[in-house]
């Protein structure tokens, strides 16, 4: 009689090295991603938006009707869309990353929400002439935006958010002509301070 | 079984890698094949530098175990570490050195030649 001996079986069933292979290149996409968080903001594109604003402050303190100063600061909100959207473009680019990965679609998703309300509240405003509390509520929403937007970001991402909804709330309790102070304040020296920071040490 | 372990052990075989035949063995780079490193690597191909914090936070580790990692990248030259002081705070950067992208772009080509190999059997 012969005795059949079985081979001892594996504690762990094998990995099949093609799964091992589909694992890792995700990994990696995963891990990019992630990291991109860091690089997602564009740090030069936001000294050149607080440039634009401290200009438009001054501008926008010289003229002598409300409506003048509402198009000097919307006029200046379009071309810092324009020149923000040309910076996370480019720095995407550089990145080797898409503007769809995960952490773009994060940010998207937590800064537009916000930054739609404003520009909904802004004509509902005007047509209360309600325009001295304009600063504040942009400052406000912003800074919400960009809060949530960049919960996943560095540190000083949403830190910039909550500096922002801080002039926000101030702006709306303060005197009307202290506005362009405050979205001097915002608007210039917060996107320049922080702009600079991200530039040095995350990546451009 | 870790990671590492798993990699020792699997004999690679199926991937041509450069002009290597469909059933050759590649020397596959088993320096990032393991998790934690090719995180790092993964992680600094994408950015200038992270600091030693970053990266900590970044793939969920900890001290001990990011330093271990990364020194054995630095010794075999995949990424450059620089420390400094940011006022009295010391701060370590790590950032990729073209070995270490060589050797991602490598292990990456290497990862989908085998996918591709499998499809094709």
């Amino acid at each position: 009689m012969r005795l059949h001996k079985s081979a001892p079986q594996p504690a762990t069933p094998p990995v099949a090295l093609h799964d091992r292979a589909l694992n890792d290149l995700r990994f990696i996409r995963e891990t990019m991603e992630r990291a991109g968080a860091f690089t997602a903001v564009p740090g030069w594109g936001g000294v050149l938006m607080g440039a634009l604003a401290l200009g438009a402050a001054v501008l926008a303190g010289q003229q002598t009707t409300a409506e003048q100063w509402l198009f000097v600061w919307i006029a200046t909100a379009v071309l810092a869309v324009v020149v923000g959207a040309v910076a996370i473009v480019r720095k995407a680019y550089h990145a080797g990353m898409t503007l769809f990965s995960a952490p773009a679609r994060q940010f998207a998703l937590g800064f537009l929400p916000a930054v739609l309300a404003a520009a909904l509240l802004t004509p509902a405003l005007v047509s209360l002439d309600a325009h001295a509390r304009l600063p504040g509520v942009w400052l406000l929403l912003y800074g919400a935006g960009v809060t949530t937007g960049g919960a996943f970001s560095v540190r000083a991402v949403p830190l910039m958010g909550l500096c922002f909804m801080l002039l926000g709330a101030l702006a709306l309790f303060s005197p009307a002509g202290w506005g362009n102070a405050f979205m001097a304040a915002g608007f210039g020296g917060l996107h320049i301070v922080v702009g600079a920071i991200i530039a040095r040490r995350y990546g451009g | 079984m870790t990671d590492e372990t798993l990699a020792e052990r699997e004999p690679l075989q199926g991937v041509s890698g450069d002009a290597i035949g469909p059933r050759t063995p590649i020397a596959l780079d088993q320096l990032i094949h393991e998790r934690v490193r090719l995180g790092i690597v993964s992680a600094l191909a994408v950015h200038p530098s992270l600091s030693f914090n970053e990266l900590k936070s970044l793939l969920a580790l900890s001290d001990g175990n990011l330093s271990v990692h990364a020194r054995r990248l630095e010794a075999a030259e995949y990424i450059a570490c620089t420390k400094s002081f940011d006022g009295r705070i010391p701060r370590t950067e790590y950032s990729l050195l073209p070995l270490g992208r060589e050797a991602l772009e490598r292990y990456i080509n290497h990862m989908e030649a085998l996918i591709q190999a499998v499809r094709q059997e």
